[in-house]
């Protein structure tokens, strides 16, 4: 087998999962398709954090945008799914361009605090423009159209899954291609070393802004997809706990592999879904404790396991 | 004139309680290069004991107040010993993702101990009283509150400046390595520096519960607040930590008089302007 099918192996499993798991679990179809569409905005930030190594704690920002552009594109002009999604894309990729221009000239705690200050902004904004968003009680009134035409959103939430998961396997591919591009490399030398990569002449800061608006543009996707399958926006699309808890399942599940994104959101969601169910009042303790093992012993996240088991067994062998 | 003494009197006795929380965090920043999410856990921790001891068991302010503010101090350096001298080594990254942890299991004992609703701290008569200065009259409270933040800041700069301790602390802040080899014990002064941010977060807390109210999620709200005071200050500069939260304490609160629809916004706006013009802050000189 080369390296280059072996590579698809991890996705592939994953993709038939998520197949074997809406057999499984028929009525939880509203709570995967939750974990699909956040596995969408985990991916954006394994582009902007992965590979760019730009550290955000902000990536909030652009899903809530691109879930109010779809909400908002919805009912005032086209509820047809695919155009609201390339809609709220746009938004989200706007707002990671402007936001980007004036955030990634700083770095280190100024750059986490802006990124942190942007999405609180927006947060404030759509609270107080409650003409428009409907401000704490969120965004209500969204009926969309079936998508291509075809399938109609049902109560079960069939089609929203497969709606979700053939975004996200979309936005995989993309961010593979991506990966391998030439842009892509160029990524991951300026993560390596930024003096390196001017050296050698490239602009760093201007990757760094594509980079940030391409990551931007998918959480706006995650974003939208949330606003048609749940048909509500909330407040909570802009609030710290969701860019923290992206990053979270990020780093759980290992940077800059994109499986390993996807991996940490289905182990994440799942672990928050049953300490929540279990006890309502202290998951927070869970969550806590589960951030904490993993950047003390687990760094590199769940996908470094087979390496390190292996790194164990081979000294384990040596002796 | 009335809104402008109103707005004076409420700005820094606000900016006097941003100081005293962000204080620790801008040293700690600075110091072991540690970014600490979790430092408004230790203003969250004050307010607790403050409100078990003056709510649940009915003790006088002024004895809950000290009490509150070594019960953190007592809570803070054990977890200096076992987690923050970790977490000094890692990368920005996962310092972010263990700090976010430990506000996580802060707010969780914090509700399981004492709920989600919020945690008053009552005070005593004489602060809630108000002071006739003939032509208008000002809430003790916030008097009382500026005079403890200008004590804290006077102490400060008495410990700083003319103690042994505040030399080695200066001298670990500028070069730490340079301190470790001239026999200045840095991880002594690593803990004692931690516990001291930690135990003015506490009193921050305590005194700014009428302006701050606490309650488990307090970390979580006002994280982003400390973080500004720090980046508009520059990290590890203590003028500089002053100079912020009292302009920021004064910003916010002239434009929540003079636009209180949009204060939020603007006062993001203003600081976003104002650190893209100076990335490391008004007195950083760490970047």
């Amino acid at each position: 087998m080369n390296t280059t099918m072996k590579s698809w192996l991890p996705p592939l499993a994953l993709l038939a999962l998520a197949v074997v798991l809406y057999f499984a679990l028929p009525y939880n179809l509203a709570f995967l398709t939750r974990i699909l569409i956040m596995a969408v905005l985990v991916l954006s930030l394994d582009l902007v954090l992965g590979f760019a190594g730009i550290a955000t704690l902000g990536q909030a920002a652009f899903y809530g945008a691109g879930a109010y552009a779809a909400g908002l594109f919805a009912i005032h002009v086209w509820a047809d799914p695919v155009a609201g999604l390339l809609v709220a894309g746009l938004a989200g990729a706007a707002l990671a361009f402007v936001s980007g221009l004036i955030v990634l000239r700083t770095h280190g705690l100024t750059l986490i605090m802006l990124t942190i200050a942007v999405a609180s902004i927006c947060h404030e904004i759509a609270n107080k423009a409650r003409d428009v968003t409907g401000g704490a009680d969120g965004l209500r009134g969204i009926r969309m159209e079936p998508v291509l035409g075809l399938w109609q959103f049902d109560f079960i939430g069939k089609t929203g899954f497969w709606y979700a998961l053939t975004v996200l396997a979309v936005v995989f591919v993309l961010l593979t291609l991506i990966a391998r591009s030439p842009f892509g490399l160029s990524l991951r030398g300026i993560h390596e070393s930024p003096e390196r990569m001017t050296a050698i002449g490239v602009s760093v800061y201007w990757r760094r802004v594509t980079a940030y608006t391409l990551g931007g543009g998918i959480a706006g996707l995650a974003g939208a997809l949330s606003a048609q399958v749940t048909q509500l926006v909330s407040l909570e699309s802009f609030s710290f706990t969701l860019s923290a808890e992206a990053l979270i399942m990020l780093i759980l599940g290992g940077t800059g592999r994109l499986y390993g994104a996807v991996l940490g959101t289905l182990v994440f969601m799942w672990v928050h879904h049953w300490a929540a169910a279990n006890d309502p009042f202290n998951w927070l303790f869970v969550i806590g404790g589960l951030v904490l093992a993993v950047v003390f012993f687990l760094p590199r996240g769940i996908i470094a396991i087979p390496t390190a088991l292996k790194r164990l067994g081979g000294r384990h062998a040596g002796t | 004139m009335t809104l402008l003494l109103n707005i004076l009197v409420d700005g820094i006795a606000y900016g006097m309680i941003l100081f005293m929380i962000a204080v620790g965090l801008s040293v700690t920043m600075g110091l072991m290069r540690v970014v600490n999410l979790a430092h408004g856990g230790f203003a969250l921790l004050g307010g607790t004991f403050a409100h078990w001891l003056g709510s649940d068991l009915g003790w006088p302010f002024w004895l809950a107040l000290p009490l509150a503010v070594l019960g953190t101090v007592a809570l803070s350096m054990p977890l200096e010993r076992l987690i923050y001298r970790r977490v000094y080594g890692f990368t920005d990254l996962q310092q972010v993702l263990a700090t976010i942890g430990l506000t996580f299991l802060m707010i969780a004992s914090v509700n399981l101990w004492q709920g989600s609703s919020l945690l008053t701290v009552p005070l005593p008569e004489g602060l809630k009283a108000s002071v006739d200065l003939g032509f208008r009259t000002l809430p003790v409270h916030r008097l009382v509150v500026i005079a403890f933040g200008a004590a804290v800041v006077v102490g400060l700069w008495l410990l700083l400046d003319r103690t042994r301790f505040g030399i080695r602390l200066r001298a670990a802040v500028d070069n730490r390595g340079t301190a470790s080899a001239h026999g200045i014990n840095t991880d002594r002064i690593f803990m004692l520096a931690f516990a001291l941010g930690a135990g003015l977060a506490a009193l921050g807390g305590v005194l700014g519960a009428e302006i701050l109210p606490i309650d488990a999620y307090y970390p979580l709200r006002y994280m982003v607040l400390f973080l500004i005071v720090v980046a508009v200050g520059g990290m590890g500069s203590i003028p500089g930590s002053l100079l912020a939260a009292l302009g920021l304490g004064l910003l916010e609160t002239a434009t929540r008089y003079l636009v209180p629809d949009y204060a939020t916004i603007a006062f993001f706006a203003l600081v976003i302007a104002l650190l893209t013009v100076r990335p490391n802050g008004l007195m950083g000189k760490i970047a």
